[in-house]
């Protein structure tokens, strides 16, 4: 057992860590909040460049060959950073989505221009609705003609579908038990994307197929397969969102550390008294759970091991633990961390949207439940 | 990172779980809550000694098997699982003897140490006085030197052990003058010394498994001082520090944990909201837990005393088994308040014994709000005024 990084993670870490401390400060998480875009073409071709969209990925793609226990590494620096943009939609929305169940062709086709920063990738699954993250939620349909599909429905908080070249569309392709991936290209007439106005500003769209015909060739992985393989994205969505979200805490804890350090009140240090600092320990116990059981669940994914429940236990952990560390946060910054002019409310914005993201915590409950055969 | 174990610390987990589930085959004890702070069961002792498990992270010059803090983690841990009655040699394995190696003198350890390794020196823990609980440092008994020998006078608390232990570790003040954390030393004497009487303490679920010890003109040779003279805050410090490290503070109520599941399943009572949504809840705080002590293993292993991470892993972990106790008591409604043996007490009682027993498990080696204390000062550098 171990739970240090390897000098390499260490060093993937600082080197990430630098460059968003460098390219990616508020003021810039701001100015992309506000833009219709929400990302900087110039940025991304220097993340292209650092290699971070290849990252995960086998190096006969054009890949660096490294794994999930690695991308968390650098997911959670992306979650200190607030980094806008498309890199979590494309890579662990996208491309992991098509080098695991893609044909050989497929990937051929998809994952270099993927890693070359090319084309922007994301994954349209959910829909209007109070859903559940269940098969019985897609009703998206794809209709067999002529050999080919065509699909038709609407997708709801799909992440940067407004800016992705290729969108993977989970729909519907038989009534009982048939659920098919499809990969489309958003240049596609039959698409209407409008972008939603979030709490996090990070460019959740609603996504329109209007009768859009799709080749049989771009059917991703097995035809009318079962939802297992849909789970499998959702966890590892889950789990990519936990890493964004231990980097997001983890910056909040040493934000409010700091502050609790400095600012003063009765001529002392509000960190000097216990209940401040009760809080703070608190919060700490909240991020090293959130990082134990994240990492525990990124291993077993990299390793291969059937990780089920520790990604459940993860998400489950972090999104409460994220919501707590923000509510601390809060009430020790005082009310300067309610204005717009501190940079708090970028995390709390944040932590907000990851803990809906791809199952909250109610959701892995359940399945931690039945998973104790409850 | 690698969250798995070697392949010989898998083989070994067996081995311990194995050997625990053919002690309870045999008949020689029940699992139970607490068992490993309650239970003293000399013979069991034996058993896990003839096999090496006592003194298993102590260097094997000492008669220790030289292993990791994993590894033990793994041990206690099935223990804890099993609900095995490991009080007679718990303390002395955990805290006392490691005390020894670092602090002791060669005459000590050659022996003290082997008698803990072959089961048979039962160490009772004497820290607390009805003064000082929290304040540790603002205790009141004295020993004084005269000649060769201590003189000792005073009255010690909540003194683990029963009538089992052998000897008692002890905190006493050496130097009245010096500041109150600077003179006070560390002592290991044998229990049956001339003027130490013990008194059951009954506890709030009717046990009677701690003590108060007085001390009244004991007469203790010099060669039972452990370590430096008035630096016995300091080591005993370090000692705490190995007190809170454990999954015993995580895993003190296991065995009700399955029991309250096993009950939950048989009464069809899975599929009420509110108890699946608790349990599966505690499952989820409990794996957490789990993964929080295994870093204060990884840290001891590094060989630094884990001081803010037991903290931390201790100060979760209580607050986890009251949480338990709690909810066991809910699952089981009005039938909660039946104790003991009543043939109408669900779970073999452990939710009343545990909703009752773990009030104390937040004040025992530390108050929850001393260790935040730590845990905040020490880890995260806030101003201590």
């Amino acid at each position: 057992m171990k739970l240090t990084l390897t000098e390499e993670q260490e060093m993937l870490k600082k080197a990430a860590r630098d460059f968003l401390a460098d390219k990616c400060p508020k003021t810039f998480v701001k100015e992309m909040e506000e833009s219709e875009t929400g990302h900087s073409r110039e940025l991304w071709q220097e993340m292209v460049e650092l290699g971070w969209t290849g990252l995960a990925f086998p190096e006969k793609y054009g890949g660096g060959d490294m794994n999930f226990l690695d991308l968390a590494v650098l997911l959670e620096e992306m979650g200190r950073a607030c980094l806008p943009g498309p890199l979590f939609s494309t890579v662990v929305l996208g491309g992991l989505t098509i080098l695991d169940i893609g044909s050989e062709e497929q990937k051929q086709e998809y994952l270099p221009k993927l890693i070359s920063g090319e084309k922007i990738f994301t994954l349209a699954l959910t829909e209007p609705g109070y859903q559940n993250y269940d098969a019985s939620s897609i009703t998206v349909e794809a209709t067999p003609n002529d050999g080919n599909y065509v699909i038709n429905g609407i997708k709801l908080f799909v992440p940067d579908a407004h800016i992705a070249d290729y969108l993977l569309c989970v729909a519907r392709s038989k009534p009982e038990n048939g659920i098919t991936i499809f990969s489309a290209e958003t240049k596609n007439p039959r698409i209407n994307c409008t972008v939603l106005k979030t709490i996090a500003g990070d460019k959740l769209c609603e996504v329109i197929f209007d009768q859009m015909p799709v080749p049989k060739a771009n059917v991703l992985g097995q035809l009318n397969q079962e939802w297992g393989a849909v789970q499998k994205i959702i966890e590892r969505a889950a789990l990519g969102k936990c890493c964004e979200m231990i980097g997001n805490i983890q910056r909040v804890l040493e934000m409010t550390v700091d502050y609790a350090k400095e600012r003063k009140q009765f001529d002392r240090p509000i960190g000097s008294f216990q209940i401040i600092q009760h809080y703070c320990a608190d919060m700490a116990t909240d991020v090293d759970g959130a990082r134990f059981s994240t990492y525990q669940a990124a291993w077993m994914l990299s390793e291969g091991l059937p990780c089920t429940k520790e990604v459940a236990i993860a998400k489950a952990w972090t999104s409460q633990a994220s919501q707590r560390v923000a509510a601390l946060a809060h009430q020790i910054h005082g009310a300067i961390g309610v204005t717009i002019e501190h940079d708090l409310h970028f995390y709390t914005r944040r932590a907000k949207a990851a803990e809906l993201a791809f199952g909250d915590a109610d959701f892995y409950r359940e399945i931690v439940a039945k998973e104790m055969g409850l | 990172m690698d969250f798995g174990f070697t392949e010989e610390q898998n083989k070994f987990r067996q081995e311990v779980c194995h050997f625990l589930e053919e002690e309870i085959k045999e008949g020689y004890w029940k699992p139970a809550c607490d068992a490993w702070i309650q239970d003293f069961n000399p013979e069991f002792t034996k058993r896990v000694a003839q096999r090496g498990w006592i003194g298993l992270t102590w260097p094997k010059e000492h008669g220790g098997q030289g292993l990791g803090y994993i590894d033990r983690l793994l041990l206690t841990e099935e223990m804890l699982r099993y609900g095995a009655p490991a009080a007679c040699h718990w303390f002395a394995d955990r805290q006392i003897g490691g005390s020894i190696v670092t602090y002791g003198t060669e005459e000590q350890k050659r022996e003290l140490l082997p008698k803990i390794i072959r089961g048979e020196a039962f160490i009772g823990l004497g820290m607390s006085e009805p003064g000082a609980g929290s304040d540790l440092a603002s205790l009141q008994t004295r020993a004084i030197e005269d000649g060769d020998d201590y003189i000792i006078n005073g009255q010690k608390t909540w003194t683990s052990g029963g009538s089992f232990v052998n000897y008692f570790y002890l905190l006493a003040r050496t130097d009245p003058d010096a500041p109150k954390h600077r003179g006070i030393s560390e002592f290991i004497i044998p229990a049956d010394l001339p003027g130490i009487k013990r008194i059951p303490m009954t506890d709030i679920t009717g046990t009677e498994a701690w003590n108060d010890v007085f001390f009244d003109e004991v007469r203790v040779p010099k060669k039972c001082l452990i370590g430096e003279k008035n630096r016995g805050f300091l080591q005993a410090l370090h000692q705490l520090d190995y007190e809170r490290s454990g999954m015993e503070r995580l895993m003190g109520n296991y065995p009700l944990f399955e029991a309250i599941i096993q009950f939950t399943k048989e009464n069809n009572l899975s599929q009420k909201s509110v108890i699946r949504n608790n349990l599966a809840q505690l499952q989820i705080e409990f794996e957490v837990g789990r993964l929080l002590i295994y870093r204060v293993a990884l840290v001891m292993d590094e060989g630094r005393a884990p001081n803010w991470e037991a903290a931390m892993s201790k100060a979760y972990s209580t607050a986890f088994e009251q949480k338990l106790a709690s909810a066991a008591m809910e699952v089981v409604g009005l039938y909660g308040q039946l104790i003991g043996d009543s043939k109408l007490a669900p779970v073999r009682g452990l939710a009343a014994h545990s909703y009752l027993g773990s009030k104390g498990y937040s004040l025992q080696a530390g108050t929850s709000e001393i260790l935040k204390n730590i845990l905040a000062i020490r880890g995260l550098g806030l101003p201590s005024s």
